[in-house]
């Protein structure tokens, strides 16, 4: 273990089962699930029961270094467009909205995304290596494998949808750390 | 159709391959291209692949199920820093991959999910070792989780008897059991150490019907005396529960105590013994088709004991000849492991063949992944393991090279994982 002291607190199995059955139930269900178990539910909305915006499947790339990414499914459970525009943790100084763009000859560069993540009215945004993501950045710890990251996604109206991901050593999305040395 | 055209290239390239290297097969082939009825499609029959086993419930998978062609046992030794709370991140991971995978999901973080899309019956079996259960609290290990004594057969190499968390993966495909094993050690790295693996096989899915009794490389059909799936022998002898059916083998019903001892975390769970054994198959080459039958006491097609004519057929271990011997030897590996008057004395064997071909040196290298699942070591496998040791026909042309003893915990609900039981204790 990189540290002696569990850097964030163990999920009781209950939110784990929480998050688990969340997963099952948006891989068994089509877009417009009317899941109510997830995370994202206990966000104060308009009429409907529906979630308004989850992530399912969400992981964090676990790393001992300062910065990382983390992905997962966006849905949208709503029958409008939602904007996710930006994100806050208690694990990270910064966090950004970020998309990979590959240009003519191949390379791909990613930048901070403009006007952030439109999530399709009852549809899904992908987030994963290589793609669009999530950075966390001027991490507090190291994220170790199998830890939980906490983070707030936060909506173009305002809302604050918690989200916990649990953290898995992956040698891919190496393009963050090129992309954070070209920038000094 | 792209399936259609790439098959039709393959078969024009070997036949244009076989008629300039020899010419010989390129008739034959030719032939049988002809012959073969018009390609209406792909073929479908006999698709596998999306075949399932459940993962969640009272019992791990993996033991009761009907073994699967590939099977591939991974063990892991914990890094000496992973302590408890290490163990239970490690153990939630490789749940999730688990549960994932064997539903035919990729698990989080898969570079190559779509090999995650024919999991072929794919099963992961967790065990832990002596010093995996450790790690949760001295006091929570049983006494039998250690290694076995020593036997005079025994030809143990150290670094087969290695290892604190076992995984068994198994399949009805090869790149599924490759595809789980990687996924699930990326995440079992910052955790533990790989201390060995073995991967083996049966009859392939298809070659036979299901329920097949599956041979050895020894040519043995081997696998008939098990306890059968679901049957109230199964519960008493392996899960060590009562169960519910009233109907017994011939050897009557088995107690309903062999489990007594377990503590908690391992209720609903059993033991397992893998022994390595190395068979030698250039020296049994050397026996002719009597002798071989007369070392394991049945008949080599059919599988009868020499006492019988059908598969099933009961032993009968006192059985003499006109010259008064005994039909079935009293050496032989039948009579040794078999204890008709005690039915705690079974066990349930889900082996699994080896064989490589060695770059230079002998014709090939063969063996079986012996896994013994059963209630309790002390009281079923010992004293058949220590007959067996003391004399047994078969032991001329095997032995045991690997030796591990795992617990293999209770299976998990969904939301739960495997060992929650130990490490929440
Ligand atoms: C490479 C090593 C071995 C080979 C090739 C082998 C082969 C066989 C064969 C062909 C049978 C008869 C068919 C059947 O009932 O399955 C059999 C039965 C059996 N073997 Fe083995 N065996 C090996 C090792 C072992 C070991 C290490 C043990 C236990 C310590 C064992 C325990 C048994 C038992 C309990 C039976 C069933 C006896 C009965 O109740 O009728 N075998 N084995």
């Amino acid at each position: 273990m990189r540290t002696s002291r569990p850097l964030f607190p163990v999920i009781s199995a209950g939110l784990l089962s929480i998050a688990l059955s969340t997963s099952l139930a948006a891989c068994s269900s089509p877009a417009t699930s009317q899941d109510t178990s997830t995370p994202g539910s206990t966000v104060a909305t308009t009429a409907s029961a529906a979630p308004q915006l989850t992530l399912t499947d969400g992981w964090v790339k676990a790393t001992d270094e300062d910065m990382t990414s983390m992905f997962g499914v966006l849905t949208n459970g709503t029958g409008a467009d939602i904007v996710l525009e930006s994100a806050t943790s208690e694990s990270a100084g910064m966090v950004e909205l970020h998309e990979t763009t590959t240009d003519p000859s191949g390379s791909s560069t990613m930048r901070q995304v403009e006007g952030g993540f439109t999530v399709p009215a009852g549809g899904h945004l992908a987030l994963e290596p290589g793609g669009d993501h999530i950075m966390l950045m001027e991490l507090r710890e190291p994220i170790e494998p199998g830890g939980e990251v906490a983070v707030e996604l936060v909506t173009s109206t305002g809302e604050t949808i918690p989200v916990t991901v649990v953290a898995k050593d992956y040698s891919g999305a190496q393009e963050d750390y090129d992309m954070h040395e070209s920038e000094h | 159709m792209p399936t259609v055209n790439r098959r039709d290239l393959l078969g024009a390239s070997v036949i244009g391959l076989g008629a300039g290297l020899a010419g010989m097969g390129a008739g034959a082939l030719i032939e049988r291209e002809t012959s073969a009825p018009p390609a209406a499609g792909p073929d479908t029959a006999g698709l596998n692949g999306s075949r399932l086993e459940p993962f969640h419930g009272r019992h791990q998978a993996g033991v009761e199920t009907s073994p699967q062609t590939h099977g591939l046992f991974l063990s892991l030794s914990l890094r000496p820093e992973t302590d408890r709370s290490g163990v239970t991140r490690l153990l939630r991971l490789l749940t999730e991959d688990a549960a994932r995978l064997t539903q035919g999901r990729a698990p989080l973080a898969d570079p190559e999910p779509e090999l995650a899309e024919d999991p072929a019956r794919l099963t992961i079996t967790f065990g832990f070792g002596r010093d995996l259960v450790a790690r949760a609290g001295r006091r929570h290990v049983p006494d039998w989780l250690a290694p076995l004594p020593q036997f005079g057969i025994d030809r143990l190499r150290p670094e087969l008897c290695r290892g604190d968390l076992l995984l068994q993966v198994c399949s009805d495909d090869p790149t599924t059991v490759a595809h789980a094993a990687r996924m699930l050690l990326k995440d079992a790295e910052a955790f533990t150490r790989p201390a060995w693996q073995k991967a083996g096989f049966r009859r392939a899915y298809g070659s036979d019907p299901a329920g097949t009794t599956a041979r050895n490389l020894f040519g043995q059909v081997d696998g008939t005396s098990n306890p059968a799936a679901g049957s109230a022998d199964f519960a008493r002898l392996v899960w060590g529960e009562t169960g519910s059916g009233q109907q017994f083998g011939p050897r009557g019903a088995p107690p309903t105590d062999l489990a007594t001892d377990y503590p908690d975390w391992l209720v609903g769970g059993t033991s397992l013994v893998l022994r390595d054994i190395a068979m030698n198959l250039d020296t049994w080459d050397e026996v002719d088709r009597p002798g071989r039958e007369f070392s394991v006491g049945r008949s080599l097609s059919t599988g009868a004991p020499l006492t019988g004519e059908h598969e099933f057929d009961i032993p009968d271990l006192s059985a003499t000849t006109e010259a008064g011997l005994k039909v079935i030897s009293p050496v032989s590996h039948v009579a040794r492991s078999r204890n008709v008057d005690e039915p705690a004395e079974q066990i349930h064997r889900r082996v699994y063949n080896y064989h490589s071909i060695p770059i230079t040196g002998e014709v090939s290298e063969g063996g079986m992944m012996f896994a013994s699942y059963q209630a309790s070591i002390h009281r079923q496998f010992l004293p058949i393991q220590r007959r067996l040791d003391e004399a047994d026909l078969l032991n001329a042309w095997t032995s045991p090279i690997g030796s591990t003893v795992w617990a293999i915990p209770p299976g998990c609900d969904a939301g739960d994982y495997i060992g929650s039981r130990l490490l929440e204790a």
